[in-house]
């Protein structure tokens, strides 16, 4: 059997200070390829936090994380950074999209990072992605000309740029009125289940987080 | 799209920032074109004094003096002794330069160099009423005309006809305009000694160095020894070289070798060399503040960048860029500023230098100069372009470095 995309073992995360706060409190995990798993959980349960270890943008005070079965405690900053380009797409809460870029510049711009390859296929790629998440006519606006769901969908069409293995969304919907939300979601399962990427959601929204195949629920940072 | 992923980013950053990129652009061109201008009137005014000073000047003179007072026999019998003789002044020379013939004839020997001998000392010159103290050389025309540029130098007159003239003299521009004496005048001359002569003047001269127009004048050798009652003394060995460089070198080998005080004409003119280090330092320093305040221009652009677009690292860095993906992103906007000032500077400092040159006026200090004497060379441009663009990329430095030490997740998290 193959390693999983993506495991957790005893992850702990402490901030420092006079009172220490625990944020993420000894979670095990395991993510396979296909799966579509939400973290559920109230405000400030931690469900952020673990998201941003698991994708390798914090360090962890305690346990591992394990991509493809490989460690990456002891990697550097540089061969994390390698790791998410090539491993990892991010949707946030907020698109994060570069305002002075259009649409297709903004998808264009973790493959010229990776720079796999050439030109012409990065923008091919790009106007396929978009066109795939139904936004072949707004290639060329500005993320300003463009609504928040669409925004949203750009930014998914970025995440996948790199062919990643995992996707990770932090509160994906958080901005979106529920049609637009319902057509992200519908996203993620098809990535999940057509594509077999790992996809892991963090969101409040239990409706949605009902459509997964499997729900993770912290409390105070851990597994309930 | 031809640009690289970090250039294009760059540019949109500087675009977006117009206004506040435009006025950083402005101080680093403005810095580099001030360098320009001044370097190039500064250095234009130092080389044409230097010029005049090396055509005019003998590039070495032997005097009859010692630089040191002569060591004494008690010190020579006791080196290193307690011994202790006040007052001992170097030896002076009523003579003149003892040997001098020997001296002259040993310098012919030498490659590269042509040799005049001269009596110089003080004078009176009455003409009228006026009484002006003046600096009479006496020299060998013919021998002149190897080491100095004086017959060049003449407005009036001629150098051959100190020979044809009974008493003749040479005198400098400045002394004749303030004593308002003209060619063929007859001048009482008075030397120290108590001498008078009457001598004609056959020729008027204007060297361009003031202090030369305003005290000197020549006389035929054997009249100046007349004159100062130093029947077939020399009291000064003047040369010319043909590399100007070797000046200071030859001057201490010579010294060493006669014993007599030989100054290089650096030495001579050491203290206008001394002013113009100064001024250079003045220079630098000037043009060096003024590049340190388009510094604070460009380190607030890029500082605000680097604010406003927190939110951009952020992503960026979660996408995977690395740390010197970003600082890169910044640094060559800092760049583009300092390569686009740099520019913009050298055109404006080359019109500068150009208006410069169309100026006209009368200007008279250590030299007398029509307009600003204009010295152009790469070299100037070479200079500022690279004080600009190390300026430019330290100020650019200090903000990407900090945008690239941002930990995505502390962006992410703060936005969410």
């Amino acid at each position: 059997m193959t390693a999983p995309v993506l495991e957790a073992r005893a992850l702990t995360r402490e901030l420092p200070g006079l009172v220490p706060v625990t944020l993420v409190r000894d979670i095990n995990m395991v993510v396979e390829p296909g799966e579509f798993v939400a973290i559920t959980g109230p405000s400030g349960s931690g469900k952020s936090s673990l998201l941003y270890l698991l994708g390798l943008l914090d360090t962890p005070t305690g346990g591992e994380v394990l991509v493809d079965g490989n460690a990456t405690a002891g990697l550097s900053e540089n061969q994390l950074a390698d790791l998410r380009l090539a491993r990892f797409g991010f949707v946030f809460q907020f698109h994060f999209l570069l305002p002075e870029f259009s649409a297709r510049a903004n998808v264009e711009i973790p493959m010229r990072r990776l720079r796999a390859l050439g030109a012409k296929e990065i923008r091919a790629r790009a106007e396929w992605l978009l066109d795939a998440l139904g936004l072949a006519d707004h290639a060329d606006k500005l993320p300003e000309q463009m609504s928040g769901g669409q925004r949203q969908r750009v930014a998914i069409a970025r995440a996948l740029a790199n062919d990643p293995g995992v996707i990770l969304a932090d509160e994906p919907t958080g901005n979106l009125d529920s049609k637009s939300a319902e057509v992200v979601f519908t996203m993620f399962r098809h990535l999940a289940r057509e594509q077999n990427r790992a996809v892991v959601v963090v969101t409040h929204d239990t409706d949605l987080a009902a459509t997964a195949d499997r729900r993770i629920h912290l409390v105070d940072g851990s597994l309930a | 799209m031809a640009l690289p992923l970090g250039l294009s980013i760059a540019v949109r950053h500087l675009v977006h920032r117009r206004r506040q990129t435009l006025t950083s652009l402005v101080g680093v061109s403005l810095g580099v074109a001030f360098f320009i201008g001044i370097a190039s009137m500064m250095q234009g005014f130092q080389r044409d004094f230097v010029n005049r000073i090396i055509d005019v000047a003998p590039h070495i003179t032997i005097k009859d003096e010692y630089r040191l007072a002569p060591v004494q026999p008690v010190e020579a019998a006791y080196p290193g002794a307690v011994v202790e003789l006040r007052g001992i002044k170097p030896k002076e020379e009523v003579r003149g330069l003892r040997g001098a013939r020997a001296i002259i004839d040993a310098l012919e020997e030498m490659p590269g160099l042509k040799v005049a001998p001269t009596l110089s000392g003080n004078i009176l010159l009455r003409f009228g009423s006026r009484d002006i103290s003046a600096n009479v050389t006496g020299i060998v025309p013919d021998r002149e005309r190897l080491v100095t540029k004086l017959e060049k130098d003449l407005i009036a007159g001629s150098l051959q006809s100190l020979y044809t003239a009974a008493n003749g003299i040479i005198i400098g521009e400045g002394i004749a305009l303030k004593a308002g004496i003209g060619l063929d005048d007859m001048v009482s001359v008075v030397s120290p000694e108590g001498v008078v002569m009457r001598m004609k003047v056959v020729g008027i001269f204007r060297s361009g160095l003031t202090l030369m127009d305003n005290f000197d004048t020549y006389a035929l050798m054997k009249k100046a020894q007349v004159l100062q009652n130093r029947p077939n003394v020399i009291n000064r060995i003047r040369i010319r070289l043909d590399d100007v460089e070797q000046a200071a070198d030859l001057a201490k080998t010579i010294e060493a070798r006669f014993g007599y005080r030989s100054e290089s004409w650096q030495e001579q003119s050491s203290n206008v060399l001394g002013i113009f280090v100064i001024q250079n330092a003045i220079m630098y320093s000037t043009v060096g503040a003024i590049l340190i305040v388009a510094c604070f221009g460009i380190f607030n652009v890029i500082s605000t960048v680097v604010y406003e677009k927190t939110k951009d690292i952020g992503i960026l860095k979660s996408m995977g860029f690395r740390e010197t993906d970003i600082r890169r992103i910044f640094v060559y906007q800092g760049l583009m500023v300092g390569i686009i000032g740099m520019l913009l500077g050298w055109a404006l400092g080359y019109g500068l230098v150009e208006f410069m040159g169309t100026l006209d006026f009368k200007m008279e200090g250590f030299v007398r100069a029509q307009g600003f004497i204009l010295y152009r060379t790469p070299k100037h441009y070479v200079i500022s372009g690279a004080m600009a663009l190390v300026a430019s990329t330290f100020a650019a430095w200090l903000p990407a470095r900090r945008a690239s030490r941002m930990k995505p997740v502390d962006i992410v998290r703060g936005a969410a």
